[in-house]
C-alpha cells in the first residue's frame, strides 16, 4: 500500500526557501500570499504488514530531523491509488 | 613524540577528505588512515577521527542525513562515546548533528546563497582539546564554503551550550543566519567538535593564511605530547 509522509519545518523555524518562493510569487504578480513554507512529500510503497509504529520509527530515525521538522503520516486508501 | 594515529572518513560525495588528510599528515608527521563509508570498523587505537567537508550522498534528504546512517558512522559514534576525539568540518559538522553526536541542526543559509569566502571567527573557548592553541577572544581568519551552515537549536539548548562553554567559535559577523552567530560547537565531554569553517584550508602561507594550524596542533599536542 501507499503511504505519504509529509515533512515540514516546525513553527518558529525560519524557512529561507519558503521566503524566497513567496518573493518570487510576488514578483510574478500574485497578490495576497501571506506566507510560504516549503516542505517535503515522501511516498512509500509498503507491505500491509508495516505497522504505524514502524512508520513512526522511520520518520524519527531518518525521514524527518526532529530538531527542526515535524512529520505527518497518511495511509493512502487502495481505491485512491488505483485511480 | 609517539606517532599520531588518525583517520579521515570518506563518504560518496566528500570532497575535502584529501585536504583534511594532507593537513593531518603535514602537521602530525604521520599520514592518516583513509576509511570508506561502507567500512564497518575503524583502525584500532585511533587518536583522532576527522569527518571532512563535501556533499555526501549528494545532500539527499538533508545535508549529512544519509552519511550519518552509513555503516562507518556506527563505529564513529562508538569511538566518540569512548572518548576518541572527532572533528567534523562543514559537511562533517552536518553529519555529526544528524548522527546525534552534537545538538542542533544546520539549515539552508538564511540568505539562500552559497557562501564561499574567508571569514573572521572569534575563539570563544580556548580550553578544549581542539582550541588550546588559541587565546579566548582571539580573532582568526578561516575560509567557509557552504550552503547549509545556518546553525539552529532551541533557546534552551543554545543557553546550555553557552553556559557550558561549548560554543568553540563564533562568526565575527553574520554570514549565514546561524543562531547567536555560532560557527562551531563541542559535545558535552569536549571530545567532539563540529564547525562549518575549514581549518584544513588555512594551514600554510600559500593558502592565504595559517590560522587553522593551531587547531590541529592543539589536538596533536594534547593527544601525543609535544
Amino acid at each position: 500500500m501507499k503511504v505519504r509522509v509529509f515533512v515540514s519545518l516546525k513553527n518558529g523555524v525560519l524557512d529561507p526557501q519558503g521566503r524566497a518562493i513567496q518573493h518570487s510569487l510576488e514578483g510574478l504578480g500574485f497578490a495576497g500570499v501571506k506566507d510560504v513554507r516549503a516542505g517535503r512529500l515522501i511516498e512509500l510503497e509498503v507491505d500491509e504488514t508495516v505497522t504505524d509504529a514502524a512508520l513512526d520509527d522511520m520518520c524519527r530515525k531518518l525521514l524527518a530531523n526532529m530538531v527542526i521538522e515535524n512529520y505527518s503520516i497518511e495511509r493512502v486508501p487502495a481505491k485512491e491509488t488505483q485511480e | 613524540m609517539t606517532s599520531f594515529r588518525s583517520a579521515v572518513v570518506t563518504f560518496p560525495g566528500s570532497n575535502c577528505d584529501r585536504d583534511m588528510a594532507e593537513a593531518l599528515a603535514k602537521i602530525s608527521g604521520t599520514a592518516p588512515h583513509r576509511v570508506w563509508h561502507g567500512d564497518a570498523d575503524l583502525p584500532d587505537d585511533l587518536d583522532f577521527i576527522a569527518l571532512p567537508g563535501g556533499f555526501s550522498y549528494g545532500d539527499y534528504l538533508r545535508s549529512g542525513a544519509m552519511a550519518a546512517r552509513s555503516p562507518i558512522m556506527r563505529a564513529v559514534v562508538a569511538a566518540a562515546d569512548r572518548g576518541v576525539p572527532v572533528l567534523g568540518v562543514c559537511n562533517g559538522f552536518q553529519v555529526l548533528t544528524e548522527a546525534g553526536l552534537l545538538p542542533g541542526a544546520l539549515m539552508r543559509n538564511a540568505g539562500i546563497r552559497f557562501v564561499c569566502r574567508e571569514v573572521a571567527l572569534t575563539v570563544e573557548n580556548s580550553q578544549s582539546l581542539f582550541t588550546s592553541g588559541y587565546t579566548a577572544g582571539e580573532q582568526i581568519l578561516i575560509p567557509v564554503a557552504h550552503h547549509d551552515g545556518n546553525y539552529f537549536a532551541d533557546d534552551a539548548t543554545l543557553d546550555a551550550l553557552e553556559g557550558e562553554g561549548r560554543v568553540a567559535f563564533r562568526y565575527a559577523e553574520t554570514i549565514n543566519g546561524s543562531a547567536r552567530n555560532i560557527a562551531g560547537v563541542l559535545n558535552k565531554a569536549g571530545n567532539v567538535l563540529g564547525m562549518m569553517p575549514h581549518p584544513e584550508r588555512a594551514i600554510e602561507p600559500a593558502h592565504g593564511g595559517i590560522d587553522g594550524r593551531a587547531l590541529f596542533e592543539s589536538a596533536i599536542k594534547g593527544l601525543v605530547g609535544a
